[in-house]
């Protein structure tokens, strides 16, 4: 599991800056050239998936393109949807860095989106919508941090393996939202689907001036950067990396493992629990099913292929939001059922984990093989 | 509620057990196959629903639902021939690769399930074991799939080879210890490779159950989940395949709780019954994961519960 995280520094022996840079530089280019080589087989792959299903793969690509990229339009449409993949796939990155494999973040989503909504029919029309807003994001990233903060819980207490738990806790978030949603909180005026009272426009969270993006995406980069600092230039972080990397050296240091687990767990879920909020308040303005859109799976690639480096993981979110946001697109230009993004993105995880392997065979990502070690 | 109504809410909860317990079954036995051997397969939710739909669009296009299931079980055998392959390299994860397995097992079941959703196809026929009871509640909760018996009798099969064949030595030592087996000249990659591609068959038949015989047709709705809590079911059964019947009929059960309350007129909690199976199988990891007894039956090279 510690494997997919990035190596801590290693040590050198003879200091000597420019070298040291350089090759450096080299060896973390690997981390770079082996994750975009598995992106260029997939899309390989893809093809000639498409082509043996006799679909052209250059319409696809082109499409893509198109509806993601290609208009202001729709690069605004593609932020919009990298915003609730960054918040995901850091629930992802930040429990792998401490060796978890967290793949409950669509649970933390729903339940989290589900509380912001629940949590503001009280005070609609009653208290200011500012208020209620930060309220709602607090509400959402709480219960979040709960959800997935048990599933580390029960790791540490009683070894309960995190992946089955955490996706158990995916469905019973849902259902938990379903029960309400189809019962108690049903806004009995919406005849069509099952939903929570609206929130109305003036309870919604606006977009950046200037653009049609919500601001789920500036709150997006901002925590995967707060995220980055905490993990690589705190204690905290530090603490949490040497657990990642082994855990019993980490008990025998005297690190507060347990603590550790549950605090990263809790962590990762309040930031897919914000994505709900954003999801809720910013797109839907209510709770429903859609906002079970399967974000927190796209998370978990999005996550991996970034190296569960937060940093990486904007980008990766903003290709993979891209991805996301022409899929309506290629699905009527190309007549092709909806679930080709799922196809694609299982085949790029499958490749992508097999391409693994390959660290640490190709001689020129090593520098000076040999000469630099202890 | 008197004494009728607890009958009629037995009577449908040993229903629910007998009719929803086969894919829990399959998938918990191909799992367990494959854990015994040292190696953990998280993918086969996808392999269920990759099953269904195969078996689905067999017996739609052949006529025949036991070709069906042949066609469902070859397809589960392939994903885990890709997992079974995959896992053998050095550095790759076996846990993230079934996470992958699982989105993509289930994108191919959609991708080409989506021109299956209308069609009827031919079901399997199920067997009436009931009638003697004179109780018509009683006979129907007592229609057997056939499923279930070449499942229970599969069981068996792996119950007695695990402790009574040279396949089945083999296939736990590699998951005790693979240097002992290594050191006996066995190829450990090769064992865990065969348990993996055989795990996959078996939970690919139960997707077969799900398209075939109950529900009985096609949607993506079909599986939410059965696939991952047949994994979190096998530790809970300790790698007995005995013991994976038990707890398959015990999550039929569960699962049967919403749908016989409602059968008397309890609607209350309809979707908060719909959680019982999740529920239950949390429960049930909290309870066996840290237990002494689970400990001793562990395969020792199993990552899943270190």
């Amino acid at each position: 599991m510690s494997d997919n995280a990035a190596p801590l520094g290693q040590i050198h022996l003879k200091p000597s800056p420019m070298r040291d840079a350089l090759a450096r530089l080299r060896r973390d280019s690997e981390y770079i050239a082996i994750p975009l080589l598995a992106l260029l087989i997939s899309a390989a792959a893809f093809s000639l998936f498409l082509l043996a299903v006799g679909k052209s793969p250059l319409d696809f690509f082109e499409l893509v393109h198109r509806g993601g990229f290609g208009s202001a339009f729709s690069i605004q449409n593609t932020l919009q949807r990298a915003a609730p993949l960054i918040l995901t796939a850091l629930a992802v990155a930040i429990p792998a860095r401490i060796g978890l494999v967290i793949i409950g973040g669509e649970g933390a989503l729903v339940i989290g989106g589900f509380t912001s909504a629940a949590i503001a029919i009280p005070m609609i029309d009653h208290a200011p919508p500012m208020l209620t807003l930060i309220i709602m994001a607090l509400a959402g990233a709480l219960t979040g941090g709960i959800w997935i903060g048990l599933a580390g819980l029960l790791r540490h207490a009683r070894g309960v393996n995190e992946t089955i738990s955490s996706l158990l806790l995916t469905y019973i978030g849902i259902a938990v939202m379903n029960f309400f949603v189809e019962g108690a909180l049903r806004d009995l005026t919406n005849p069509n689907k099952p939903s929570t009272k609206p929130l109305g426009d003036a309870y919604m969270v606006g977009k950046i001036p200037g653009t049609d993006v919500h601001w789920g995406f500036a709150a997006g980069i901002l925590i995967a950067i707060f995220l980055h600092v905490l993990m690589t230039r705190t204690t905290f972080g530090f603490a949490a990396r040497v657990t990642g990397g082994n855990p019993r050296a980490a008990m025998a240091q005297g690190l507060p493992v347990g603590k550790l687990i549950v605090i990263c767990c809790a962590l990762a879920g309040a930031c897919a629990g914000l994505a709900g909020f954003f999801e809720v308040a910013a797109i839907q303005g209510r709770a429903n099913a859609s906002i079970a859109a399967g974000y927190g799976f796209t998370g978990i690639l999005v996550s991996f292929l970034a190296r569960h480096n937060p940093i990486a993981i904007i980008v990766v979110a903003i290709m993979f939001g891209g991805i996301v946001a022409s899929g309506g697109l290629v699905q009527r230009r190309m007549d092709l059922p909806d679930a080709t993004v799922l196809v694609l993105q299982g085949m790029t995880f499958v490749i992508l984990l097999v391409s693994e392997t390959l660290y640490g065979r190709f001689a020129f990502f090593r520098d000076d093989a040999g000469r630099d070690r202890t | 509620m008197n004494d009728s109504l607890v009958t009629t809410v037995l009577i449908a909860l040993l229903g629910g057990a007998l009719r929803v317990s086969t894919p829990f079954m399959f998938v918990a036995l191909g799992e367990c196959l494959t854990e015994k051997s040292g190696r953990v397969n998280l993918g086969l939710e996808g392999t269920l629903v990759l099953g269904a739909v195969s078996a689905y669009a067999t017996s739609y296009h052949s006529g025949s639902p036991w070709l069906g299931v042949l066609a469902a079980g070859c397809a589960g055998a392939s994903l885990g021939a890709i997992h079974g392959f995959v896992c053998k390299l050095p550095r790759v994860n076996d846990i993230a690769i079934g996470i992958a397995m699982m989105l993509f097992g289930t994108g191919i079941a959609f991708f080409f399930g989506k021109a299956y959703i209308q069609p009827t196809a031919p079901r399997l026929e199920s067997i009436s074991l009931g009638d003697w009871t004179g109780n018509l509640k009683l006979a129907t909760a007592l229609q057997i799939n056939p499923l279930l018996i070449v499942g229970v009798v599969t069981a068996f099969v792996l119950w007695w080879a695990f402790a009574n064949t040279r396949w089945g030595l083999l296939v736990r030592m590699s998951g005790d210890s693979a240097p002992a087996a290594r050191a006996m000249g066995v190829s450990v990659d090769l064992v865990r490779f065969l348990a993996t591609v055989a795990g996959g068959f078996l939970a690919g038949v139960g997707g077969a159950f799900l398209s075939l015989y109950y529900p009985g047709s096609w949607n993506q709705g079909l599986s939410s989940g059965q696939g991952l809590m047949a994994v979190a079911l096998v530790i809970f059964a300790r790698w007995n395949p005995l013991r994976c019947v038990a707890a398959a009929l015990l999550f039929g059960a569960t699962g049967a709780i919403g749908p016989a309350l409602q059968s008397v007129g309890v609607t209350q909690g309809y979707y908060f019954f719909n959680a019982a199976p999740y529920i239950l199988t949390l429960l049930i990891m909290v309870a066996s994961a840290g237990s002494q007894k689970a400990a001793r039956d562990v395969p020792g090279e199993l990552s899943i519960t270190k």
